[in-house]
């Protein structure tokens, strides 16, 4: 492609920086790297976008809110709280609030990003989690992901607890009331947080410095780490014609990438300055100064927090009092719901990468992404996961929930109680399921073609609906799929013929691993069966391409 | 393979391929370039360049787009100046006029890229290959090589005095910052103590027992005039009105029974003309239990919705709180006035590790807790 000399507003420029740096080689190799394309790639963006909203807005509101528990009388111009006693903190966020310019749309961008934020790294999770995109060279990556989660979660109770309003001060006292409930250092860890006991004057300008320093260096670096990684490895590709495991097919970063996401970052702020304008949120006015003996009926935490809120409420009263009266007393009403269900959460998803490949054995590198329906197991245990969590977050607003349908408050928490258990059992169970009947489906359509919805009359007489082949793009994503792998040896119990199982899998945990390992691997439906009852049935398929043996062969 | 054992001919002409489910997204580019009208010769395999109408049509749109964007621009910065803030009413129109201007710049240019990337720019599916992200096995083996080598021109390999001293250099360099932090937090340690007190204990500056006054006005409370079975007040104690570490633990809410409805489980002594004090903070994380329910006398947390009942020394009837609130020992003084006459016997508030079974112990004494 000819395209004439560089003009000379970007050669000088260029070449000033390539000579000392050298950044030519670099772009060599970059400006035309390769992203593929699929909507589901967009959610983590959403999260990124978020995130640098969240420093633009954030770094506005420090100018002006003062992090201090001291006290003050507020003189400011909302005329509902004039002459109250308040902390510096809540008079300085009424103040960015009402008399600063643009000071109540950055605040309500910033809390609006803060929710976009966690709730895009939750679906892009999910998505990196059904599709299996997280194996093998991924896992760092997983890694870093599950680790930037959970520091959003805390980046936002920070955030959440600065203002100093009643609601954020109900936050801070159950964050306060499960920190000293920790066995040996709960007061420990209480009395350092605060100053002192609870609340203190120091906790605010702590969580300041957490919330504006600490944790978003960390979530900065991470995500720099995220971005470097993605880029190294090459982002993955759903399956499709032409993508291959050694391939990744779609537009180049420059210039349609680049653009593209541009955009993306574009409707990302966009709509957060949407929702900044026209939806309000956390209006703090409302609620009046922190005190500890107020509280609004009603209150509830961002959604993100809304879990551990729903654990909480749902635990059953229960507290050990270890060696008599002497100490060692362990609130399971609150650590049991304060620890489990994150550590569930956030460490099943740690691992799960490692225990899957321990299980299927495949240490193979994976750049095609699976479809969900074709991992039955993994996509059971994911949704099971969503039960669950689901669950917690819905009865976190059970008292909502009593009020809205008029039920008994005490029922909501009776039934949550049976629900947690039982809900992701179901969840399990009604997923595989699907996931096998949707495999099934397309081995029908792989084996019969689909119904064209044109009826025809033999010269038998008879009728008979006519099948086409289905879109070469569906087939190829239909054709993809490849059996989950068993680990060599747990399909027989003589891999070698030689009469004797291996050696790894004859201690228990081989045993189980090889069980395991057959459960959750090998070909549920493969794509072949749709011909099993084919003759039965008036199909016609076209000649061709369907002609060739099935992949799965 | 073919399914067809009747002799029929395929409609292909009449039939158009039907698409199941989502059309994977290589259904839109040019993986399927045959199906297409590649409308300008290529180039580069893999770019289908639009046509110039679609292209003089998108610029048209997109250059509308980026006109809007930047008249709503202008807009913002007008607004700012325009609408002034100072009140709830004056707030809200500068905030519409802001984020109404800022949202519909910010959207209109996403609109005008996008118009950009889809009509004027290709259509790409280039493709490119990967590489297993392993190194090749010299590397690694040089790398190797190089490692070790480099370990044994340090002399950190072979010695063993230098490694350890400097191990034992670095140790108390990475404590130091642990060592620093220990300000955090308050110079005694007696936490565990600090939280069995309120300051209900504490007499006042005149030696009097302390009253107990209405929170939010500070008036103490006269028992005679306390005298509506089924009335509640949030109490506070006298002189620590706006001291929020005192009212973390001291707050207490206030219920007046009719005398026959006082149940076993209230210490009936502390009930001076059936008026019974319970710390209002509850026992599961200490939020305020701040609700409460004249006729069944429950008391309700409203963060986990613990329930106590009043009438019954605050016992736990339904939630995850795992103890009663704790009665406050009270009486009227000589004034007709209602004041504490000692501290709780038990902590108040979130249970912790070295609070031990408080109840228990002051029951073994003989007390009520």
């Amino acid at each position: 492609m000819s395209t004439g000399p560089v003009p000379k507003p970007i050669a000088g420029p260029s070449n000033f920086i390539d000579e000392r740096i050298g950044a030519g080689t670099f772009l060599k190799r970059n400006l035309r790297k390769v992203f593929p394309d699929h909507w589901s790639f967009l959610l983590g963006e959403i999260a990124l976008y978020s995130f640098i909203i969240l420093l633009l807005t954030g770094t506005f509101l420090t100018f002006f809110f003062k992090p201090s528990m001291g006290h003050t009388v507020y003189e400011g111009s909302y005329d509902a709280l004039k002459g109250v006693t308040m902390s510096e903190a809540y008079a300085s966020s009424l103040h960015i609030s009402f008399d600063i310019r643009g000071g109540l749309l950055m605040r309500q961008m910033h809390h609006w990003a803060a929710l976009l934020f966690t709730a895009g790294m939750m679906v892009h999770a999910l998505r990196v989690f059904f599709t299996g995109a997280y194996r093998k060279p991924r896992e760092l990556n997983w890694l870093i992901g599950v680790l930037l989660l959970t520091l959003a979660l805390l980046e936002g109770l920070t955030g959440y607890s600065l203002p100093d309003d009643l609601l954020s001060g109900a936050g801070l006292r159950i964050t306060e009331g499960v920190a000293i409930s920790l066995p040996l250092v709960g007061t420990w860890i209480t009395f350092f947080l605060f100053g002192g006991e609870y609340p203190g004057e120091d906790v605010i300008s702590r969580f300041y410095s957490l919330h504006i320093l600490l944790i978003p260096g960390i979530l900065l670096a991470l995500i720099t780490a995220h971005m470097i990684l993605m880029w190294v490895q090459k982002h993955t590709q759903m399956p499709g014609k032409g993508r291959t495991n050694e391939n990744v097919v779609g537009a180049p970063f420059y210039p349609a990438f680049m653009a593209k996401a541009g955009a993306y970052f574009m409707f990302t702020f966009g709509v957060i300055a949407l929702l900044g304008t026209f939806a309000q949120i956390n209006p703090i006015w409302l609620f009046g100064p922190y005190n500890p003996a107020n509280i609004s009926a009603g209150s509830q935490p961002d959604f993100y927090m809304g879990f551990l809120e729903g654990a909480l409420r749902l635990m059953p009263a229960w507290e050990i009092n270890l060696f008599g009266g002497s100490g060692g007393t362990l609130p399971m009403n609150v650590l049991i719901p304060a620890l489990v269900p994150m550590g569930i959460i956030m460490t099943g998803l740690a691992l799960y990468p490692f225990l899957e490949q321990w299980v299927t054995g495949d240490r193979r590198e994976h750049h095609v992404v699976d479809r969900p329906r074709n991992n039955p197991h993994r996509t059971s245990i994911g949704m099971s996961a969503i039960t669950f969590y689901g669950l917690l977050w819905l009865l976190g607003a059970n008292d909502e929930i009593a009020a809205f349908f008029s039920v008994s408050l005490n029922w909501t928490t009776y039934v949550g109680r049976v629900l947690i258990f039982v809900g992701p059992f179901l969840a399990y169970v009604i997923t595989y399921r699907t996931c096998l009947g949707l495999q099934r489906k397309d081995a029908d359509i792989i084996g019969h073609g689909v119904e064209s919805g044109v009826i025809k009359r033999l010269p038998s007489g008879e009728y008979i609906e006519v099948h086409v082949p289905p879109h070469p793009a569906i087939e190829a994503l239909m054709r993809d799929k490849k059996p989950v792998p068993i680990i060599a040896g747990a399909d027989s119990d003589d891999p070698d013929g030689d009469g004797i199982p291996s050696k790894g899998m004859r201690s228990p945990l081989g045993k189980l691993r090889a069980k395991m390992s057959k459960a959750y691997g090998g070909e549920k439906i493969a794509l072949t069966d749709g011909h099993a009852h084919g003759h039965e049935e008036h199909a016609a398929v076209g000649s061709g391409e369907d002609d060739k043996p099935s992949l799965t062969h | 393979m073919t399914d067809n054992n009747h002799d029929i001919e395929q409609p292909e002409e009449r039939v158009p391929r039907r698409v199941i489910g989502t059309p994977s997204p290589a259904a839109g580019n040019s993986l399927l370039g045959a199906e297409e009208p590649a409308t300008e010769e290529v180039d580069v395999p893999g770019v289908v360049l639009q046509d110039e109408r679609t292209a003089k049509k998108g610029e048209k749109f997109a250059a509308l787009l980026f006109v809007i964007a930047f008249l709503s621009g202008l807009g913002f910065i007008v607004s700012y100046v325009v609408f002034q803030v100072g009140d709830v009413e004056k707030t809200q129109v500068s905030n519409l006029a802001l984020g109404g201007t800022l949202t519909l710049t910010l959207l209109a240019l996403a609109a005008g890229i996008v118009v950009w990337v889809r009509l004027i720019m290709p259509k790409y599916s280039l493709v490119q290959e990967r590489h297993p992200m392993v190194s090749d096995p010299e590397a690694r083996e040089y790398v190797g090589e190089t490692f070790l080598q480099g370990a044994k021109e340090s002399g950190i390999t072979k010695r063993p005095l230098l490694r350890r001293t400097l191990l034992i250099a670095a140790a108390p360099l990475g404590v130091a910052p642990l060592v620093l932090l220990r300000d955090l937090g308050p110079p005694h340690t007696n936490f565990p103590s600090k939280l069995r007190h309120t300051v209900w204990g504490e007499k006042t500056k005149d030696g009097k027992p302390r009253k107990l006054v209405v929170e939010g006005t500070g008036a103490p409370i006269r028992a005679a005039d306390f005298n509506s079975p089924g009335g509640i007040l949030s109490v506070v104690p006298e002189g620590f009105e706006h001291d929020l570490n005192a009212l973390a633990k001291a707050t207490l809410i206030l219920i007046k029974f009719r005398p026959e409805e006082i149940k076993s489980g209230t210490n009936k002594n502390w009930a001076p003309n059936s008026i019974v004090a319970y710390s209002k903070i509850c026992t599961h994380v200490g939020c305020p239990a701040a609700l409460y329910e004249q006729t069944t006398h429950h008391i309700l947390c409203p963060c986990h919705q613990s329930t106590f009942d009043a009438a019954d020394g605050a016992k736990v009837i339904f939630g995850p709180a795992a103890r009663p609130l704790p009665q406050l020992p009270i009486a009227v003084d000589s004034e007709g006035y209602l004041v504490a006459t000692a501290d709780f016997a038990v902590p108040v508030g979130p249970s912790f590790w070295e609070r031990g079974d408080a109840e228990a112990e002051v029951r073994e004494k003989g007390g009520h807790a």
